[in-house]
């Protein structure tokens, strides 16, 4: 006799995830199997417009005075950490109060990643530039230092570097002469970790104020959340649709 | 008369010439070549003859792709040159003149602006903890290179 089949949808469901695998799935090369757009991709595989990476920080649960993001950041990328008019800042924290209400915020400001940004529209070399999955980035290849962008910048995210650097961080090159600002971490982003520096302090802090992820994956938190709750963006009158979006301002 | 003053001075200028190039070759004869120390690794991502001329259009190529189009592959990357190349005594390929890069640069006198932007050594050395995250080379990842 045999077994009984108590699940006897069981043989039906494992032919369809076997399908449906396969769908998702495809083959690079033996060994290598790229998924969907969510998963990490290939190196060898370009940035796709397919997905727009994006950052919603929740003002509500950002405290006043924790500075983990910015410490993270520095350490990350490499930044001195000094606060100087000629210093380097790839992410501020800010601390506003409505005029009316009296109501205080926290909250950091960085670059915001823009559809349609600014700073690529003035940047007379065109080093200044949005990738197809919408980080916007400064090629220092061919970057003169004009400072046109930081001018541009509605957000005051860039920032030039005045004086010559050493050691680096391998990942981060960065140098005397350009300008620069926030990447997302696109080294992590590119090892598909999909998360950055701050995001990772503000959660490690148990803040979780930021949230990391593709604004076109609909399963992803950051699309839930966009979904659910009322989220603005910082100077919308410019219609420049950016990447980082706030809630509770 | 005139004849023969043209004559010495054409003989002044052939003695002039040849001291010249008895100099240059003197000085060319006290130059060493560059010494390179050899890489990790049983060999270079490209033929040595073919990386010698043409190292710097492979860099180019690969810095366009790898920054415009996110594009990470390690064979021609600066990082994976850094991986392999650092000098065992200064850990780098650019801080002193028998390093790497700088052997060959200084012989030639051609200027790197590189290394103003870019790390001269390995992640190893920058952030042990995080050096596994460099993607140091491997077969597989450099796209069928045979071992």
């Amino acid at each position: 006799m045999s077994e009984p089949n108590l699940n006897p949808d069981s043989s039906d469901r494992r032919a369809f995830l076997k399908a449906s695998a396969v769908a998702t799935g495809t083959a690079l090369a033996p060994g290598v199997l790229l998924y969907g757009i969510a998963q990490a991709r290939a190196p060898e595989e370009p940035a796709s417009d397919k997905v727009r990476w994006g950052m919603i920080i929740d003002t509500t649960k950002c405290a006043d005075g924790c500075n983990d993001c910015v410490t993270a950041c520095n350490t990350e990328n490499g930044l001195s950490g000094k606060t100087g008019p000629q210093d380097s800042q790839w992410i501020r924290k800010l601390n506003i109060r409505h005029l009316k209400t009296g109501v205080e915020i926290s909250l950091p400001m960085m670059c915001q990643h823009c559809e349609h940004p600014p700073c690529v529209d003035v940047c007379p070399t065109g080093a200044s530039m949005k990738r197809a999955d919408g980080i916007v980035l400064v090629d220092r290849h061919i970057c003169i230092g004009c400072r046109y962008c930081m001018m541009a910048c509605p957000y005051k995210a860039r920032s030039f570097v005045h004086e010559p650097l050493t050691d680096q961080n391998p990942e981060v090159p960065r140098g005397k002469g350009c300008v620069e600002s926030c990447t997302f971490c696109v080294h992590k982003v590119d090892r598909g970790e999909n998360t950055t520096a701050c995001v990772e302090a503000c959660n490690a802090a148990g803040h979780q104020a930021m949230l990391f992820g593709d604004l076109n994956d609909p399963d992803s938190a950051i699309a839930k959340a966009m979904k659910t709750y009322a989220t603005t963006e910082v100077r919308a009158d410019l219609r420049l649709n950016t990447g980082v979006r706030y809630q509770g301002i | 008369m005139a004849s023969k003053g043209c004559s010495l001075r054409y003989l002044a200028l052939i003695g002039a010439l040849a001291g010249m190039v008895v100099a240059s070759a003197g000085a060319t004869a006290g130059v060493n070549k560059p010494m390179l120390e050899r890489g990790k690794g049983e060999r270079c991502v490209e033929d040595t003859d073919f990386m010698r001329r043409n190292h710097m259009v492979l860099l180019k190529h690969h810095r366009d792709d790898t920054l415009r189009r996110g594009i990470r592959t390690t064979k021609h990357s600066l990082k994976g040159c850094v991986d392999c190349h650092a000098s065992s005594k200064t850990g780098s390929v650019a801080s002193s003149k028998e390093d790497f890069c700088m052997a060959c640069h200084v012989y030639t006198g051609v200027k790197l602006d590189c290394w103003d932007c870019h790390a001269t050594k390995p992640m190893k050395l920058y952030r042990p903890a995080a050096a596994s995250h460099s993607t140091p080379l491997t077969v597989q990842q450099q796209g069928g290179l045979q071992p």
